[in-house]
């Protein structure tokens, strides 16, 4: 049962990887279009980001001063000056860390 | 030109640094799982057969909540619907490709490496072969993937949960997105998103997912508009 539900959610998934590759060409979308496409990832990523930090476990919003929130100023500040992914994590982490683990405990 | 080899390690090389976020992440999925009463068995299998990261949790979340099957994959379907964003912006360079490559690479499309890999064929339009960029950020993040949920199901949560290791997630896409913050356009086109999601966060069916990229494209469109 619960198997049955999963092939069809990955069928389903599977589908939305595959159509706009398989089954699009490049001159069914104008030029219009394919610059608009140019947002995609600045159009979607931030709908990861801002529940992942705004928002808690039980589907309401955080306080103002989580440690989140500061945890995400720290990475944003570390990947804008050093273009770097694992700076960019850890900065995030620690500071969120230190936070969580010293100042508020 | 780079080789087809030479092209596949460059794009584990670039998605590899994500590997800090997913791979704990994966952990915690595959443990969550196994709590949440399913078997093991389940549980890892659908990391092969969905093998989209978050809506596997929200998939038995569901379940063990008391919502129906139909909810539950409805919910795994629109939360991966972004991926038909990525799959226009992909299909671009992807065209050459026969019809079965296109099948098989489609497998492996996650959003990390849907992002690294659109970074490299913006500047590298004119190779050949850049679908093995592609198809090396996809591989990785696969058997990372693979290796994480299994861990996470064999071992449990042997990752402390006080850690709060999901935090890990919004910094990877932070990571893959902070360097835009330098185009106005694009910090519009963010804040439109992120502010969208927050206040669609409620409707059914984890919509918000698909709904804020939607909002977002329509005020990129309208500033395109406005830049002529």
């Amino acid at each position: 049962m619960t198997l049955t539900a999963i092939i069809f959610a990955g069928i389903l998934t599977y589908l939305t990887r595959m159509t706009m590759i398989a089954l699009i060409s490049r001159d069914m979308l104008g030029d219009k279009i394919k610059a608009v496409l140019e947002y995609v990832p600045s159009a979607v990523f931030p709908a990861i980001i801002f529940p992942g930090i705004f928002i808690n476990d039980f589907g309401t919003f955080i306080d103002m001063n989580d440690p989140k929130i500061f945890g995400a100023l720290v990475a944003v500040i570390v990947g804008y000056f050093s273009k770097n992914i694992i700076a960019t994590i850890s900065a995030g982490l620690v500071s969120y860390w230190f936070l969580i683990f010293v100042v508020f405990n | 030109m780079l080789t087809k080899k030479q092209l596949f390690t460059r794009g584990m090389l670039d998605i590899s640094p994500h590997m800090l976020s997913v791979i704990p992440f994966g952990i915690i999925c595959g443990a969550i799982g196994v709590e949440l009463g399913f078997h093991p068995y389940l549980v890892y299998a659908m990391s092969f057969i969905i093998f989209g990261g978050a809506s596997q949790i929200v998939f038995l979340q569901l379940l063990s909540g008391g919502a129906s099957s139909l909810v539950a994959v409805a919910s795994v379907g629109i939360i991966n619907s972004r991926h038909l964003l990525y799959g226009a912006v992909l299909s671009e360079y992807l065209e050459k490709l026969s019809f079965i490559k296109k099948l098989f690479i489609s497998y492996v499309v996650v959003d990390q490496g849907f992002a690294e890999s659109n970074k490299f064929f913006k500047k590298n339009r004119s190779e050949e072969f850049l679908h093995y960029h592609l198809i090396g950020t996809g591989c990785t993040m696969w058997v990372c993937w693979q290796i994480a949920t299994l861990s996470g199901i064999v071992l449990g949560s042997f990752v402390p949960e006080e850690l709060g290791l999901k935090f890990a997630i919004p910094l990877t896409f932070i990571a893959i997105v902070v360097q835009d913050l330098k185009k106005l356009d694009h910090v519009i086109v963010m804040i439109t998103c992120g502010l969208s999601s927050l206040l669609f966060f409620d409707a059914p069916f984890k919509s918000y997912i698909i709904i804020s990229p939607v909002i977002a494209l329509f005020v990129a469109a309208l500033l395109l508009r406005l830049k002529k």
